[in-house]
């Protein structure tokens, strides 16, 4: 039966080419644009860390004094480096990892004279296995190289490339600045998008650490970069650029892994204990003001999706929408006009349900040209986006799942267009049709 | 032109009718909004910083030798860079330029009572203080930038600092009217806290690095204070025509003078690739949006005339019984015409209502500002050219049905 009417419905489109054309058009270009913009949305608010992003979780606690920018009563974003390294070597929490990021100079085995710049994060050891960052050599470093504040380094592949010419480093040295580092360990390419556990370099960035450093080795180098302090009453950027004596920053990022929802409560419940110590201590001045998120709920916090790309995402969809109406008017006009086929068919002993079959697969088939045209326009929509020189475009890529997702949203939204009209056209007696004509 | 048989006929196709207004409505909606929306970023990236834009390159360099002596350093740097060929002057900053984005600013108050005010009122909100973008850089910055001093004076080689605060300062129109309304600001002295700064002269425009809002995007003062760091941003200003060359020129320049620095070659830019970097999203969102309200329009186009082919398509029969009782092709014309501008008119009535409700919808998600009612008839007349384009080669083809048409059977 499916046969019988894919043939009819084949001849019905030939009959009337243009208007076949038409929809297909109109379908495919709305297609084109909402698939566009809904792959650039998936691939947005992708999860950066499948599987543990509800596992790892981000500690906010409140130091400033009583009388500095009472406008947000959200605690700073980050960390003093006192208060990071009590959360760090308290005993809460499955694993910790602390962290700075900034820019290092690396002086390459050619002289300083091609010396340059990479993104630097220093970092404690369980960094590495909380993250699941891929190794290709090596590993990362150990507890006790943290606390020995040990000259080592793990350095991604392409600086490995680089430098080196290979990605097989370990053990070679790494001179960075007036210091010489010994490489432990390769990292795979790994630029988790968003870069959700330090927003510091950008929401999504295109060019990701190429150094870890111990925490204490990285800062003993006295880099005059950090990717971003924030300052309240008092607080002052250092003379010997070692921001662990500004007192009165937040630039340090702590990240907690808490597996199972009573530790989460215990870990809440400890981040309001600590700030009472410290409020007893004097060191804090307000009652305590703590906040814990997962990783979603830190990205969503600090509006990681651009507006603009919600809006067009909009925009994509009333485009779909005006499109949609037009294929209900054109696909009722075509059906209407082939009462008198339909008459015979019904007087011949077709049911009314054979009939509204036959013209859902005619629009189904309308769906599924206009979804294969949409796709080569969504194609060509995400190329475009891709050639623009913005730090999310390279992410802008089309997976399996998009790929099918885009043909059965066009052939649904067609079937869902074609069942009013469809409706309409089964309506018609057939023995006054056929009288008339 | 009898708009009776027409409107009874529509009433006749009542379904399709509806469907071609709700179509036109929803275009027009969108479409009055988009447009509103690219006028107000085409007028954001349009803001003039107050600079010699098409004159100016920029070049950053780091020092990586310790110790060296920062100050002297930069007196040579600037030495070379001033003898390239082409460029007229240059100066150093320690990394704020307008559009930049990397701004520094500080609390100004236009005096000491106004601070105390903002203390006891917990915010700077009424109190008369203000956060302007600070500004620094060498001596020769107001002419290397290329700014307007409408009051007052340039900086005296005496009153330039490297390390503290200065004595005196430049402000803008914007701010020094911010600070000081209905009074001349020129001699006044503000406060930050610590200190009176005197304000010695007053220039046009000079553009924040970062824009917030556009109330505060012109509050900037600029302080004679020379950057002390060991990474300094030069400035250079040369014929537009000259800036590559004099681009080459000077990372060449600098590396002679001393080979132990960094020069990015990423913030190694003219002003128009900086402008053009920091506005890079809206352009883009501009193509977008024009481009989706272009395949609307298209679609919607598309739509009509689609449906009037087939309307005449239908009505050949009747179109030949009207010719043979005596209506001219013109009569046939400015039937099918006036049926569209109908369900135009409709459409656009309808769409009227829409756009405001979407643009409602907008403003409360993203902050976009009322939509001025003009864009709703400057629309309706779009969507009405648009409707009477679409319909005119259907409308032709009905004009030129012949009257023996009546006669034959279909």
């Amino acid at each position: 039966m499916l046969g019988y009417y894919l043939d009819l419905a084949w001849r019905s489109l030939k009959r009337n080419r243009v208007l076949t054309a038409l929809m297909v058009l109109a379908i495919a270009l709305g297609i084109g644009a909402s698939m566009t913009m809904i792959t650039v949305l998936h691939v947005m608010t992708a999860d950066p860390i499948p599987g543990r992003s509800g596992q790892l979780f981000y500690p906010q606690v409140d130091p400033r004094p009583m009388d500095s920018d009472n406008t947000t009563p959200d605690p700073p974003d980050q960390l003093t480096w006192i208060d990071a390294m009590n959360l760090l070597h308290a005993s809460e929490g499955v694993h910790k990892v602390a962290m700075s990021g900034g820019r290092v100079t690396v002086i390459p085995p050619q002289g300083a004279s091609h010396a340059f710049f990479v993104p630097l994060r220093s970092t404690t050891a369980d960094f590495f296995p909380m993250f699941d960052v891929p190794f290709v050599d090596g590993s990362g470093w150990t507890a006790r190289d943290d606390e020995q504040r040990s000259r080592v380094a793990v350095i991604a592949r392409d600086l490995a490339d680089k430098l080196y010419g290979t990605p097989h480093a370990v053990g070679r040295m790494l001179q960075l600045g007036k210091y010489a580092f010994r490489v432990v360990g390769v990292i795979d390419q790994w630029n988790p998008s968003p870069h959700f556990y330090d927003l510091g370099m950008g929401n999504y960035t295109n060019q990701p650490e190429q150094v870890y450093l111990p925490l204490h080795a990285g800062l003993d180098l006295k880099l005059s970069t950090y990717n971003s302090i924030t300052c309240w009453g008092g607080g002052y950027f250092p003379d010997d650029n070692d921001m662990r004596k500004a007192t009165a920053c937040g630039w340090m990022t702590l990240w907690v892994e808490l597996d199972t929802p009573a530790q989460v409560a215990a870990y809440r419940e400890f981040l309001v204990n600590y700030s009472e110590q410290q409020k007893a201590l004097g060191r804090f001045a307000r009652s305590p003001n703590t906040r814990l998120r997962d990783v979603m709920a830190w990205l969503d916090y600090n509006h990681v999706l651009p507006g603009s790309v919600q809006l067009q995402t909009l925009l994509a969809l009333g485009f779909l929408l005006v499109c949609l109406v037009n294929t209900v008017a054109m696909l009722l006009v075509k059906f209407l006009r082939r009462g008198g086929e339909l008459s015979v068919r019904r007087a011949m002993g077709a049911s009314k349900r054979a009939v509204f079959a036959q013209l859902l697969v005619e629009a189904s088939l309308v769906g599924a040209a206009g979804g294969v045209a949409g796709l080569l326009l969504a194609a060509l929509g995400l190329w475009i986006v891709r050639q623009q020189p913005v730090e999310y475009a390279a992410l802008a890529h089309m997976d399996g799942a998009m790929l099918g997702a885009t043909i059965a949203l066009a052939v649904c939204a067609t079937l869902l267009a074609a069942l009013f009209p469809a409706w309409r056209a089964c309506r018609i007696v057939p023995a006054r049709l056929l009288k008339t004509q | 032109m009898q708009i009776r048989p027409i409107l009874s006929t529509l009433r006749h196709h009542k379904l399709t009718a509806t469907l071609l207004t709700l179509q036109v409505a929803f275009t027009c909606a969108i479409v009055c909004n988009v447009a509103f929306m690219v006028a107000k970023r085409v007028q954001r990236i349009s803001v003039p910083t107050g600079i010699a834009e098409n004159e100016l390159s920029v070049i950053h360099s780091v020092g990586i030798g310790k110790g060296e002596n920062m100050q002297a350093r930069q007196t040579t740097d600037l030495a070379a860079l001033r003898a390239i060929p082409g460029v007229r002057s240059a100066a150093a900053v320690s990394y704020s330029l307008p559009l930049n984005q990397n701004e520094s600013s500080s609390g100004i108050c236009p005096s000491k009572q106004a601070l105390d005010r903002a203390i006891q009122l917990n915010s700077i909100d009424g109190s008369g203080c203000v956060q302007p973008a600070l500004y620094d850089g060498t001596p020769g910055l107001i002419v290397t930038l290329g700014l307007h001093l409408v009051a007052g004076r340039d900086f005296l080689p005496g009153e330039y600092v490297s390390k503290g605060k200065p004595a005196v300062a430049i402000v803008t129109r914007a701010l020094a009217e911010k600070l000081y309304p209905g009074r001349p600001a020129l001699g006044q002295n503000m406060y930050d806290g610590d200190n009176f700064i005197r304000i010695v002269g007053i220039v046009d425009t000079l553009l924040r690095p970062a824009l917030r809002k556009p109330g505060v995007d012109a509050d900037s003062m600029i302080w004679p204070q020379r950057p002390d760091d060991t990474g300094v941003t030069y400035v250079l200003r040369s014929a537009p025509q000259d800036r590559q060359r004099v681009l080459t020129a000077a990372e060449a320049a600098l590396l002679q003078a001393n080979p132990n620095r960094i020069v990015d070659p990423q913030q190694m830019q003219t002003y128009t690739q900086i402008r053009r970097g920091y506005f890079q999203r809206d352009t883009t969102m501009i193509g977008l949006l024009i481009a989706s309200a272009l395949g609307l329009l298209f679609v919607t186009a598309l739509g009509i005339a689609g449906l009037a082919n087939f309307w005449v398509q239908q009505r050949t029969r009747s179109i030949g019984i009207r010719r043979a009782i005596g209506a001219t092709r013109g009569d046939i014309l400015h039937y099918f015409q006036a049926e569209n501008f109908l369900i135009v008119t409709a459409g656009v009535a309808i769409g009227a209502l829409l756009a405001i409700g979407l643009n409602l919808l907008l403003m409360t998600q993203y902050e976009l500002p009322r939509l001025p009612l003009w864009y709703l008839p400057v629309g309706a007349l779009a969507l009405w050219a648009l409707g009477q384009l679409s319909v005119l080669s259907p409308a032709r083809r009905a004009a030129a049905v012949q009257p023996v048409v009546a006669t034959r059977s279909v």
